[in-house]
């Protein structure tokens, strides 16, 4: 019976993690039916903030406000991640709307970017940075109005781009010989981001022992869920994003402002990654790589939980959960001792971490087969439905 | 001259014209590095062809080429890892982890005969039964695409944690292994496998080009322009696409035989996700549905990559998620596309001067006056152009 | 397509381009620092080291490490071959963390560079990668990290500690000192497996015992199930051996923290890949009171030590924190300077000859190269402090290096000594 507790606790604690990188996923692309490859950077720009903001509570507040850093970096990390979010989407994923793999590789695109910024932005590089971009924007409307009349004025916004993109680079590279401001705000290096005594320790219930920091996430995603399904089903813009879901030329026709919903939409899917990346960094590493270790997970959890229903979101994560749970650590060993041999080498085989890994995608992409469409697949009546 | 630059014959013929000159002359001038360079970056040009045929034409991203890449290396590597032993020897790592006999699935791999069809059937096979599997339950999209990633990483982990069978991270090192009495890593052997890799990338495109010329190219486009409507004209696109799919999987064993033996390793990094992501990428760089523009892509970002990382090796993250942005949003047929649809001479046109016109004066052209008539007419005025 | 359209297509394709470029090239600022003093020529040195992806945080320590050496023997004139003043030039590429690039790179080094000599490598997987390029192009590798033994070979040379002068004797220890039930835990690739098989030998042939093992996949950070292993292996405390790598070590040791294995709870755990550098990103207060074994502590007494120390801080800044493989890979530049002044030649098969013998008083004390390629080395036990840095609890004085480790019984019995003429010298019986 402790038995069953225990990976009951454990599998919901591997599944809540899960299901809080994989909520803003599937918020997004139920509605959009975007595959956004760079949210696990977005978790990373939530474990940055959470990062910068925990380094602020040292050297700032006083000693007894530390503790609660980690609650202070929710919002903010939704925020960050969200704004950034919703430049990606006004500037890249608005012009794809429709064609989904290109979506795909546009926003690994974006991962690439945000990985190396993150490990190369300094003061120099910034303030380079925003000098080209402002250069960029600004330049073309002090030129002479005659050259909008020429031949060659499609050229003259590239022409502006260089030209700031020179004195940016200029700029930088003249600043980059100071070191104080060479210096790399974060560099390639993980990060230390050290969770407040209070979500350390652990808390022994019968026979099952939970960590503190895990009773943290499952009460964090249970939350993050309530929150979403509230917006989702009871206020006008979630009203309005579950119209798009279902149907958006008809939505289209009746006045939902069908650019603002998905614009909303995509800020709320990467402020829950945001979310999410507070979460991790009480788990894990926090560096430039820590997108790429959830985001092939989250895939499969939207995946195998369907479109258009959290519902499906919240099982499949548990069931992966317990499922990596079960194989990966041989509890069915104890469980049945007297297993036959071959049986018995089977289960031995999988019940490392790495290979509990491969049993269970095999057994996704299995599952797939009798469900196509995952386990609450969306109903219509298009042919493509 | 912007005439001349819009000539069809022009278009058409000059990409052919360099490559072949390319193929004459690089040789003869490249040191053995940079050739043993250029003879990997064709042969990763096969892979691209077969991703070419399933996505440029058929319309399906697969993101797990890399498994089918893999085990063609993996073919060759067990059978020159074998090939230079005495008989009843085992290749060296198995002593590593107290493995005494063979495993079995080695034993096939001493025969060259059965190494030869093993490279391609094995991943023409494997990528038939998996394409069979998933196209029957008519997944498709994006689906289609997380699904391939999640057989890759079920393939990655798989080889990755299996040391006993296959070496595990280490993989198979090809470059001291003997063949015809000579080190395959030696430079006389690796000219000779440059020119094979020229004749076979050669190969591979007729037959690439050959199967998208006749009805069966066009049952691809349909397939990608309107499946349903294939599938209610009474065709079946579940036997075309299975066909195409393991076509392109047969090219990829191919073309990752090839890479191996000029790399001098064959390993489960092959099947890392990046790297699977990064030979779509080459396809869309070049041009999708274009064939030619899969090698050229191929051997032009592999190529960039590598003068890139030997200057700047921070950049190359930042062109490469650059890259992708901009193809996918700006350049939507590739480099090809653009060369095929006219782009240098729409470029040529914006600096060089005028064209003479017979009319007085040269009313038409002056950007002024289009401006004027712009405004005369409105936004809603009709182009007369 | 009318022209307005294929205008706006022209300038949003450009407009693309430059801000492409202008993103490049910001990153490719910075300053050079150029060796002063008169030369009367060059030697070009190959340094190859993930200075991008997943290994470039521990990498790059190591290769600013080397570039360090080589200024400092520059800024003394440089090496010394028949009367002249070499300066040596480092050629550096970028391994990119990926290990076909290592060998494509190494290729480069070799055939386009012709470089004297490659220092370079990390993770065993980017060494197996590389040795058949040197072998078969008959060139010389320096490796500058601990690494799992079962190798000898002709061309490299290995600075980093053998089993021997690491993971053995951090077994004796604990067996002694801490306990006979050992869970193993490591990433999952070739210096875990095979550091672990040596273990396991070793354990079976000193009375203790393996009560479990697990292998993480490189970068995964979910470790539950390990911890449920662990706590039905070892309820009421005991041995853990840790050969975790990069990212995993961090989930490892926060998650274990939250479930109560601590020291505090009886559980001693030791860990062969976390040097300072490594603590600093963990985070000291997960790691206090665990234990490491490596061959330099960043807080080992002596002069060379601080001297060393207070100069890498001085170059790189004054967070910086130095570290057993910074160290191995400074001391490797310094001997194979020392080993082509005595050869009176760069070439790389005289340096080879010559190197058997050489000395440098390195950081750790005074290193001697032996015939088998590999190095004498302090070997130091340490718990980790509060501050992030270790307290020396054991120092096991120089050992000499074992390169074919004498637990495994399909080594036991076989050595290497490059001073024997003799075609099998990498692997034979004693």
């Amino acid at each position: 019976m402790d038995l069953l507790y225990d990976t009951l606790f454990n599998g919901l604690a591997i599944g809540s993690v899960l299901v809080l990188a994989a909520l803003g996923l599937a918020v997004v692309f139920g509605l959009m039916g975007v595959i956004n490859m760079a949210h696990g950077e977005l978790m990373m720009l939530g474990a940055y903030t959470t990062f910068v903001v925990q380094n602020i509570f040292k050297a700032v507040l006083p000693e007894a406000l530390f503790p609660i850093y980690i609650l202070v970096s929710i919002p903010l990390a939704f925020l960050v991640s969200g704004l950034a979010g919703l430049l990606l989407e006004k500037t890249v994923i608005r012009r794809l709307y429709g064609r989904p793999l290109e979506t795909l590789l546009a926003t690994w695109g974006v991962s690439l970017i945000l990985q190396q910024f993150v490990r190369s932005v300094s003061s120099a590089f910034a303030i380079g940075l925003v000098l080209a971009v402002a250069g960029g924007i600004l330049i073309p409307r002090f030129t002479p109005k005659a050259w909008w009349q020429q031949r060659w004025t499609p050229l003259l916004g590239t022409g502006s781009w260089i030209v700031s993109g020179g004195i940016g680079i200029g700029i930088a590279s003249a600043l980059g010989n100071q070191r104080a401001l060479d210096q790399p705000w974060f560099s390639a290096r993980n990060i230390d981001v050290t969770a407040p005594t209070w979500l350390r320790g652990s808390i022994d219930v019968g026979a099952v022992n939970m960590p503190a920091a895990r009773l943290f996430i499952i009460a964090l995603t249970v939350i993050a869920l309530l929150a979403v399904s509230w917006f989702l089903q009871k206020s006008v813009w979630g009203m309005r994003i579950r119209a798009v879901t279902q149907n958006r030329p008809m939505s289209d026709c009746l006045g939902i402002p069908t650019e603002k919903v998905d614009a909303l939409t995509f800020l709320i899917g990467s402020g829950l990654a945001g979310v999410a990346g507070v979460a991790v960094t009480l788990l894990g590493s926090v560096g430039p790589n820590l997108g790429g270790n959830y985001i092939v997970d989250c895939f499969m959890v939207v995946v195998l939980g369907g479109v258009g229903k959290l519902a499906g979101t919240v099982l499949a994560a548990l069931g992966i959960g317990v499922l990596s749970y079960i194989v990966g650590s041989g509890s069915l060993l104890l469980v049945w001792p007297a297993m036959p041999a071959g049986l018995n080498d089977l289960i031995t085989f999988f019940a490392t971490t790495s290979m509990a890994k491969v049993l269970v995608f095999a057994l996704i992409v299995v599952f797939l087969q009798i469900r196509p469409a995952g386990l609450f697949p969306q109903k219509g009546r298009m042919v493509e439905a | 001259m912007a005439d001349w630059f819009a000539s069809r014959q022009l278009r058409r013929w000059l990409p052919w014209v360099l490559i072949v000159a390319a193929a004459l002359v690089l040789p003869a001038l490249l040191p053995p590095f940079r050739l043993n360079l250029l003879g990997r970056f064709l042969s990763l040009g096969i892979v691209a062809l077969g991703i070419d045929l399933i996505w440029g034409y058929t319309g399906m991203l697969s993101l797990g080429q890399g498994i089918f890449f893999a085990l063609g290396g993996y073919a060759l590597g067990m059978y020159l890892q074998l090939d230079s032993l005495e008989p009843g020897q085992l290749p060296e790592f198995f002593s590593l982890y107290g493995v005494k006999s063979l495993p079995a699935f080695w034993q096939p791999f001493n025969s060259p005969l059965f190494t030869f069809f093993a490279i391609w059937v094995i991943p023409a096979l494997v990528a038939g039964v998996l394409g069979y599997l998933v196209f029957r339950n008519r997944i498709k999209g994006v689906y289609f695409s997380i699904l391939t990633q999640a057989a890759l990483l079920v393939f990655f982990n798989f080889f990755n944690g299996q040391q006993k069978l296959i070496n595990g991270t280490n993989g198979l090192k090809t470059d001291t292994a003997v063949i015809f009495g000579q080190l395959v890593g030696s430079d006389g052997m690796q000219r000779v496998l440059f020119w094979i890799t020229v004749l076979l990338t050669i190969g591979a495109f007729l037959l690439c080009r050959w199967l998208t010329a006749g009805r069966f190219g066009d049952a691809l486009i349909a397939i990608r322009d309107d499946e349903p409507r294939l599938r209610f004209t009474g065709y079946n696109p579940t036997a075309y696409k299975t066909v195409v799919f393991a076509v392109a999987g047969a090219l990829a064993g191919i073309s990752g035989a090839l890479y191996t033996v000029q790399s001098g390793i064959v390993s489960p990094q092959y099947m890392a996700v990046p790297f699977s992501i990064e030979m779509v990428i080459w396809v869309a760089v070049g041009g999708r549905g274009t064939l030619i523009g899969a090698v050229l892509g191929a051997v032009l970002i592999n190529y960039a990559k590598s003068l890139v990382s030997e200057a700047l090796p921070e950049t190359w993250l930042f062109i490469q998620g650059g890259l992708f942005l901009l193809v996918v949003t700006a350049l939507p047929d590739g480099l090809v596309g653009w060369w095929r649809s006219g782009g240098p001479a729409r470029l040529i046109a914006l600096v060089a001067p005028p064209p003479k016109l017979s009319t007085y004066p040269d009313l038409d052209l002056n950007p002024a006056v289009k401006a004027e008539q712009q405004q005369l007419e409105g936004p809603s005025g009709g182009d007369l152009s | 397509m009318d022209p307005l359209q294929m205008r706006k297509l022209a300038m949003r394709s450009i407009a693309g381009t430059t801000a492409l470029a202008a993103s490049l090239s910001l990153v490719a600022c910075g300053g050079g620092e150029k060796a002063s003093g008169d030369f009367d020529g060059e030697v070009k040195v190959g340094i190859l080291h993930s200075r991008s992806g997943t290994m470039a945080i521990s990498e790059n320590t190591v290769a600013e490490a080397e570039l360090m050496a080589i200024d400092e023997i520059n800024a003394k004139g440089g090496v010394t071959i028949d009367g002249k003043k070499l300066k040596i030039v480092p050629v550096e590429e970028d391994g990119a963390s990926d290990w076909p690039t290592f060998a494509e790179k190494a290729k480069k080094l070799i055939d386009q560079d012709q470089v004297a000599v490659v220092f370079g490598g990390w993770t065993s997987a980017s060494r197996k990668a590389m040795l058949p390029v040197f072998e078969a192009k008959d060139h010389f590798l320096f490796y500058p990290i601990q690494y799992e033994g079962q190798e000898c070979s002709k061309n490299i040379f290995y600075s980093g500690a053998s089993p021997n002068q690491q993971a053995e004797p951090a077994v004796d220890w604990l067996l002694k000192n801490k306990g006979k039930d050992f869970f193993l835990v490591g990433s999952d690739y070739v210096y875990p497996r095979t550091a672990n098989t040596i273990m396991k030998e070793q354990l079976k042939a000193n009375g203790g015992k393996v009560v479990g093992e697990d292998y993480l996949p490189l970068g995964n950070t979910e470790v539950a199930p390990i911890i449920a292993k662990i706590k039905q292996a070892l309820p009421k405390g005991g041995v853990i051996v840790n050969t975790l790598n990069g990212d995993s070590n961090v989930a490892f040791f926060k998650q274990m923290k939250a479930a109560g294995i601590t020291p505090a709870n009886g559980y001693s755990i030791m860990s062969f890949s976390i040097a300072e550098e490594e603590i600093a990103a963990i985070g000291p207060e997960y790691l206090e009171g665990t234990y490491a074994a490596w061959n330099y502590f960043q807080s080992l007494d002596t002069p060379a030590s601080k001297k060393f120390t207070a100069d890498f801080k001085a170059k790189y800044g004054d967070k910086r924190v130095t570290n057993d493989p910074a160290e191995a890979a400074y001391m490797m530049i310094y001997l194979w300077a020392a080993a082509a002044e005595k050869a009176n030649s760069v070439d790389d098969n005289k340096v080879r000859e010559a190197l058997i013998g050489v000395s440098f008083d390195a950081p750790e004390g005074k290193v001697t190269v032996q015939p088998n390629h590999h190095v004498e080395k302090l070997v130091l036990i340490g718990e980790v402090q509060k501050d992030g840095m270790f307290k020396i609890l054991e120092n096991k004085g120089f050992v000499k290096p074992v390169a074919w480790n004498q637990y495994v019984p399909e080594t036991k019995g076989y050595t290497c000594d490059w001073t024997q003429k003799r075609p099998d010298a990498g692997k034979y019986k004693m």
